[in-house]
């Protein structure tokens, strides 16, 4: 078992869980208290003591459901170590040959599945759920393909959106469903979890056979997915850009909340007299508690320029978003936006409590194009001292955000050097790696001599490093 | 090592039989902290019966809960012990006529009798079975933090005037947390990790039938899937377990034994609290 759980844990490491020692130690200790044979609560103990983050889970349980799977390790080591067969989850029957149900047509195998659906039978489904990946995934072994691309085609094949027609339409026709909105409403959202689990059990059955293909190590490679707060803002899949614009908001209310805190420990706010002789009564008449009155600092106030031209359109929109959801740690926050024309986006983000939407207006009203839009850098900024340069004050910090990709264009950077002059602080934020800095039209270096800090800013954790020390300071 | 539970199943029966139905995560995690003798942090949105498990777990095992409520100046002398300075300024007070010692005063006045002793001190001292709750940790400063993180790594504690007090036996410890702020790396690493997330449809629809006596499984039922949809909706604050009980309780008061839009528009105020919410969800559910 503790060869079995080491690897475990170093396939979590490797997937880029942070697994102490102690909390190793822990799981280890722990297996000795729990039934092996129970697999689920194996996986709940591991998971109490392995991760301790829950933007984490999801990764621990695939690589749970890889490690602990039907395939690894082999049977007769198995036996070796003495580990129960339950561990490693049910065999799905006679699903392991790939021949099974292959006489079936789609039609029949819709029928069934609709059946299994109707009464929720979880045997029978996931017994379906393999014959469809034998019959669909239409899967090689040694064909160095994701599990993505056999999940694709067998969901294609078995096409859930007819299904749940289908489900739907049957269930009218028994009369479970009124023809008011709201049962229709709550019926469709069942048959959509159902629909729903029905799709895990593919994704579940194409990973095991993976396993049982490659072996568990080069499985668990492909598996791995960054986490939320490691994707490249410029690289991010569909997927990727859902589960980003999941995290924002849970990440700005803790640094919030950590950067409130700080504040207001920093100084602890002058003597507060009346409260300090009233308080002094209990212990008569020494003043033994003396009582503070509550800091207000100063805030700092953020102008936030940034470049929304294609190749950096993601990153500026979750920094916008960042900073728009963390405008209560400053006293202002402004926002421009431009491509070769410059408009300041402040409006839409005042106007509506929700936070995509102002990103939407912003993306399809803001008047950024001067000429061909293609980004230029120059010009945005020439006007935009012209227009703003008064505004800002000893109080402003000003960010900008863009990869300083100019095409060639005048870089006008006695802009940068005048608002440098005026403010509090100039900084830039460049969503490419530091590597590719100052190659091609790329002029970072002409701009970043007149900042205070050049950062490079890949994802969501340079990202919040970077606005936790600007709120700071 | 502790011995209150034989196995997660006899967990999972014994918190039923307190009516709190744990599901798989919750019932191993509550099994290892009394095995391992680990406390526990306890992570999810408001409402989902975190403070609920800590009582269900006294309940179920007999055990006395010892609750500290955590909240921003939190401090030592008020999570741990103080001396009760006004006693001992009297005690002082009284003397004066008498021409006693002061070493007599000052050995009198450090003892058990002027001590305040808060539930951590409370808690280690114990002879009988405790269940400490730390409730909603992540509101106190990061010093003490430190100090949870000392009085649970060993449980003892040390009073300058009265010596080493050390705790007879390991009590279950709870920690929750609603995850304002990211708590210490320090303070995990030492806590088993628990996340209680809103439960699906099947158990919220248990959970319905255990708590709300005289409610038939077709409500339940409906209850549960109404407030599935409800917080698929994009909510300022999406209902909790207790709001949907609540709710259920509100329907069989007023006699309601089927779910309509009407009757979802004129209870919705029991099972959301913001008025935008409220229009929000009235939009989607009862004028579509």
């Amino acid at each position: 078992m503790l060869d079995v759980l080491q690897g475990f844990v170093h396939e979590l490491r490797s997937a880029g869980l942070p697994v102490s020692m102690t909390e190793n130690l822990d799981a280890m200790t722990a297996m000795e208290h729990v039934d092996l044979r129970a697999r689920e609560v194996v996986r709940s103990v591991l998971a109490a003591t392995l991760v301790k983050q829950r933007r984490h889970r999801p990764a621990f349980d695939t690589v749970f459901d890889v490690y602990f799977s039907l395939f690894s390790p082999a049977a007769e080591d198995r036996a070796a170590l003495d580990l129960p067969d339950e561990l490693f989850g049910t065999a799905g029957g006679d699903v392991q040959g790939g021949g099974a149900g292959g006489d079936l047509t789609r039609e029949e195998l819709a029928e069934m599945l609709l059946r299994a659906l109707q009464s929720m039978d979880l045997d029978e489904l996931r017994r379906l759920a393999g014959m469809a990946v034998s019959q669909f995934a239409g899967m090689e072994p040694g064909r160095p393909v994701g599990g993505t691309y056999y999940l694709y085609r067998t969901l294609r094949q078995l096409d859930l959106d007819d299904l749940s027609a289908r489900l739907i339409e049957q269930a009218r026709a028994r009369g479970e469903i009124p023809d008011d909105p709201l049962p229709g409403r709550l019926a469709r959202e069942e048959q959509e979890a159902r629909l729903r689990e029905l799709r895990r059990l593919v994704e579940e059955e194409i990973r095991r056979r993976l396993v049982a293909d490659r072996g568990v190590e080069a499985m668990a490679r492909t598996l791995r997915k960054p986490l939320p707060e490691d994707i490249d803002f410029m690289h991010a899949s569909r997927d990727e850009m859902l589960a980003l614009q999941r995290a924002i908001q849970p990440l700005t209310r803790l640094l919030a909340a950590r950067l409130a805190q700080r504040r207001r420990r920093r100084h602890r706010g002058s003597l507060d007299f009346r409260r300090t002789v009233r308080a002094s009564m209990n212990y008569g008449g020494v003043p033994v508690e003396p009582k503070f009155r509550r800091p207000h600092p100063a805030k700092p106030e953020i102008m936030v320029v940034a470049d929304i031209s294609g190749s950096v359109a993601s990153f500026a929109r979750f920094t916008l978003q960042f900073v728009h959801a963390m405008a209560s740690q400053f006293s202002r926050v402004r926002s421009f936006v431009f491509i070769d024309g410059i408009d300041e986006v402040t409006r839409f983000f005042e106007d509506t409590d929700d936070i995509s939407e102002a990103v939407h207006r912003v993306n399809t009203e803001a008047d950024v194009v001067w000429v061909d839009g293609h980004s230029d850098y120059g010009h945005a900024f020439s006007v935009f001292h012209e227009r703003h340069e008064r505004e800002v004050t000893q109080k402003t910090s000003v960010i900008f955000l863009g990869d300083a990709r100019n095409n060639y264009h005048a870089s006008q950077n006695w802009v940068l050097q005048s608002l440098q002059k005026r403010a509090r602080h100039v900084y830039w934020l460049n969503p490419e790696p530091r590597g590719y800095w100052d190659t091609g039209d790329s002029i970072i270096s002409e701009y970043g001599r007149y900042c205070d800090g050049v950062f490079e800013c890949r994802n969501l954790r340079q990202l919040e490093r970077f606005v936790s020390t600007i709120a700071d300071a | 090592m502790g011995e209150r539970f034989e196995s997660v199943a006899d967990v999972t029966e014994r918190l039923r039989a307190v009516d709190y139905l744990a599901d798989d995560d919750i019932a191993s995690v509550a099994y290892l902290a009394d095995r391992l003798e680990k406390p526990v942090l306890v992570e999810g949105p408001a409402g989902v019966g975190k403070t609920e498990l800590a009582k269900a777990i006294a309940a179920a095992t007999g055990s006395r809960l010892i609750r500290l409520q955590c909240y921003e100046g939190l401090d030592e002398a008020k999570a741990l012990y103080e001396w009760n300075y006004k006693k001992q300024l009297l005690r002082i007070q009284a003397d004066r006529e008498h021409e006693t010692s002061w070493e007599s005063v000052e050995s009198d006045i450090f003892s058990e009798q002027f001590l305040l002793t808060r539930p951590l001190l409370e808690a280690i001292r114990a002879e009988d079975p405790v269940v400490l709750l730390i409730d909603e940790v992540d509101r106190v400063e990061i010093e003490t933090e430190a100090l949870l993180l000392e009085v649970l790594s060993d449980f003892q504690v040390s009073i300058p005037e009265l010596g080493t007090i050390v705790g007879k036996q390991r009590p279950i410890v709870l920690l929750t947390s609603n995850n304002t702020r990211e708590l210490s790396e320090a303070l995990k690493r030492r806590c088993l990790f628990l996340h209680v997330d809103y439960p699906d449809v099947e158990r919220e629809k248990e959970i319905v039938r255990v708590r709300v006596p005289g409610i038939d499984e077709e409500l339940a039922e409906q209850v549960a899937r109404v407030v599935r949809s409800v917080r698929t909706l994009d909510l300022k604050k999406a209902p909790s377990i207790s709001e949907t009980i609540d709710w259920a309780r509100t329907l069989i008061y007023l006699g309601r034994s089927e779910i309509s839009p009407e009757v979802i528009g004129e209870t919705l105020h029991v099972l959301l609290k913001y008025q935008s919410d409220i229009a929000k969800a009235r939009k989607e559910l009862v004028e579509k």
